[in-house]
């Protein structure tokens, strides 16, 4: 097996815009010659990621390693990296040859090498022939690829591009996928991409880092990632996916939507709360048999050029996504199987909220910067630190931010096939955990409160 | 009759008509009577004379040239003080740099008048004699808001994407500056140029001020001119500037039209 070579080392890497953590205690390396992308949604920290390896950050808690020297304090001009930008970032002052040579003419390189090295890398991007152009008379893919031969041009160790496709149609983005990829293979540097699009992630990298909220969820092969997702967030950002709460019966028996599956897992207590995820492809659909583990009634059933994609509820009230070859059509009912190898069986990484609290007096407790009736107080003296349980069924949401006694904004939904789990971002770094059967937005703005006998206070 | 007044009124495109009247009144108009009086002579009839006067007449032509050397060494220091101004007022917190702004075009809240006046009781407070230096200074104090707003405008509007390129690619920050923001920031130059150069060459007062009547600008010798009921001649002189004035703004649209727009005044 080839040696594997880290150009970039990431080590404990935090950081703040104010009290806002952006980046949690990130590490990880990036090898030579390896496509990777930072894949996650906006405001999941990927590209304060990109900038603090570029340089246009100062890193204060953590070291960034590129290529065997400590880049940490160094400023950008002195990085052995290259950035293609978002919105292109062409200089509008000079012509497409002139933007390319910026580099290389800082570098002072002789006039033949730059012109050599500038025609050589437009050949690269198939923009041969351009070099007088005006950058303004360009179009979105053609000022894409002079932003990418400007980079490339440099010969850096590290190309960073920070999704760079985002501001191309569809079609244009697809041809430019293969592009950036066939250079990828061309060039034998390493690519760290940045993208919140799950698809492109998968067609592109070697390696896929997921991040929410300033953490790294999981890293790994596309393939790994899509198989294997390391927890809800993952499964419902990578593909689509039935994503549901189980009980892991015992070893390689899991129960969920009210039936128990045989599956692959094991090396959970028995009856541990978990997660389940079941991908629409790996449901197979067929008339009601004895081959059925469960049946169910079909809502919808959609064309999508490949597959039809079926909605189908089950009588325990469970609703499967389901994709097939095979069209079942609305108002029929349907045998369903699940094969154990296809069932991923996740840890689940709370099982209610948590958080810190003291107890005021024999009838309130304060957390979350809030003072909250609680039944559960008069057990416990007046002045106590105590851990704070809510469960996610007993948060109540108001669609006025002011009828609650705290406010918040959804940051995160998960459909978990009878109720959605919903992520409610509250403060700076508070997360609230809620189970719903409503129907909320991304980005709504809540109004959260709890009952008096909801809360539940342990002692520590 | 009310009926007609309505329609009349409510017809979009007879709305433009108190404008096309005030253009034509206090535009068009003057603009035709000075090229008339230009070239016509105090009978009224048609003569290249008054321009011709204004060739071989060698006190006003030096009157003239001096002027333009006024206004070259006013915009030159104004660049030259402005720019660096301009350049740390858009580095600075946005709220604190347009603080700053507003101080530096506070005075031009004083009719300039009564500011040159200051200056001159200024001047006398110290004991520095009036004449060509203090010209310039009140020149330079009276333009140097016209030169940093601009320029600021236009730097503080640089792409922030366009710097970290530029460092990206290994310019140091000298060469960010010398290789992006000032090439970018041209056009603002070019706006303070336009509002610093013109009006110095035509302005009288501050130079008879600040002189103490002992220098004399063109704009003095145009002034003079229409006081004196030399109509024609002053036309003349009228015309010359305003060509000069057409003819500067030609070059800076042709040169980067695009980029004037971009380095717009206000």
């Amino acid at each position: 097996m080839e040696q594997r070579i880290d150009i970039i080392t990431i080590e404990a890497l935090s950081h703040h815009f104010g009290d806002k953590t952006v980046l949690d205690d990130i590490n990880l390396s990036i090898g030579k010659g390896e496509f990777v992308t930072i894949l996650g949604p906006s405001g999941c920290g990927k590209t304060t990621l990109m900038r603090l390896i570029g340089g246009f950050l100062n890193a204060k808690e953590g070291r960034i390693i590129i290529a065997g020297q400590d880049m940490t304090k160094v400023p950008p001009h002195l990085r052995p990296v290259n950035t293609v930008f978002q919105r292109y970032a062409l200089f509008p002052h000079l012509n497409v040859f002139e933007n390319i040579a910026f580099g290389l003419k800082l570098k002072k390189l002789p006039r033949e090498e730059i012109s050599k090295r500038v025609k050589q890398v437009l050949k690269i991007v198939s923009m041969t022939d351009y070099e007088e152009r005006d950058v303004d008379t360009l179009s979105g893919g053609q000022q894409q690829r002079v932003a990418i031969a400007r980079a490339i041009v440099n010969e850096p160790e590290v190309l960073l591009l920070d999704e760079p496709l985002a501001a191309l149609d569809l079609k244009m983005r697809k041809d430019m996928q293969m592009e950036i990829k066939a250079m990828h293979k061309k060039l034998g540097i390493s690519f760290l991409y940045v993208t919140h699009d799950q698809e492109e992630a998968m067609t592109l990298s070697d390696r896929i880092i997921v991040m929410r909220e300033g953490i790294i969820q999981q890293v790994g092969s596309p393939v790994e990632i899509y198989n294997e997702p390391a927890n809800a967030f993952v499964a419902d950002f990578i593909g689509e996916s039935n994503i549901l709460n189980g009980i892991m019966i015992e070893d390689k028996l899991v129960e969920f939507a009210g039936h128990k599956f045989e599956c692959v897992d094991k090396g959970f207590a028995s009856n541990e709360p978990v997660e389940v995820v079941v991908r629409p492809e790996d449901i197979y659909i067929f008339e009601v048999s004895n081959k059925a583990q469960f049946t169910g009634l079909v809502i919808s059933s959609i064309f999508k050029g490949v597959h039809y994609e079926m909605l189908v509820t089950t009588p325990e009230g469970f609703e499967f996504l389901i994709q097939d070859y095979h069209c079942f059509n609305a108002g029929r009912t349907v045998g369903m199987l699940v094969k154990p190898s296809d069932i991923q069986v996740m840890k689940k990484e709370r099982l209610s909220n948590v958080f810190e609290g003291q107890v005021i007096d024999d009838q309130h407790v304060k957390f979350l910067d809030n003072v909250f009736s609680c039944n559960d107080a008069g057990n416990f003296e007046s002045g106590t630190e105590v851990r704070v349980r809510v469960d996610f069924g007993d948060v109540i949401l108001y669609d006025n931010e002011k009828e609650g006694m705290l406010s918040g904004v959804v940051s995160f939904i998960l459909y978990k096939g009878n109720h959605y789990h919903l992520t409610v971002s509250s403060g700076e770094n508070e997360n609230i955990f809620a189970d719903t059967n409503d129907i909320w937005d991304d980005g709504d703005r809540v109004g959260i409160s709890f009952d008096s006998s909801a809360i539940k206070l342990e002692s520590l | 009759m009310l009926k007609k007044v309505v329609s009349f009124s409510g017809r979009r495109r007879n709305w433009v008509i108190p404008y096309v009247l005030f253009l034509a009144f206090f535009v068009i108009a003057p603009m035709v009577l000075i090229i008339y009086y230009a070239f016509t002579n105090p009978e009224g009839a048609f003569t290249f004379a008054n321009i011709k006067k204004f060739w071989v007449h060698p006190e006003v032509l030096n009157t003239f040239l001096y002027s333009v050397v006024v206004a070259l060494i006013t915009t030159f220091l104004c660049i030259l003080i402005g720019y660096p101004a301009a350049y740390i007022l858009s580095k600075m917190e946005s709220r604190k740099a347009k603080l700053i702004v507003i101080l530096f075009i506070l005075p031009m809240w004083i009719n300039f008048l009564i500011r040159t006046l200051a200056t001159v009781a200024l001047f006398d407070f110290f004991r520095i004699p009036l004449g060509q230096g203090a010209l310039i200074f009140g020149m330079v104090y009276n333009f140097l808001p016209f030169m940093i707003y601009p320029i600021y405008n236009t730097l503080q509007k640089t792409d922030q994407n366009l710097i970290e390129a530029a460092q990206d690619l290994g310019a140091n920050p000298r060469q960010v500056f010398l290789r992006t923001e000032f090439p970018l920031s041209v056009p603002g130059i070019t706006s303070g140029i336009l509002m610093v150069f013109m009006p110095v060459i035509s302005t009288f007062a501050i130079a008879e001020l600040l002189t103490l009547n002992n220098i004399k600008l063109f704009g003095t010798t145009l002034q003079e001119n229409i006081y004196n009921g030399t109509w024609n001649y002053g036309a003349a002189l009228s015309l010359i500037v305003l060509l000069l004035i057409g003819a500067t703004t030609l070059i800076n649209r042709e040169g980067n039209s695009k980029a004037a727009e971009e380095g717009n005044l206000i």
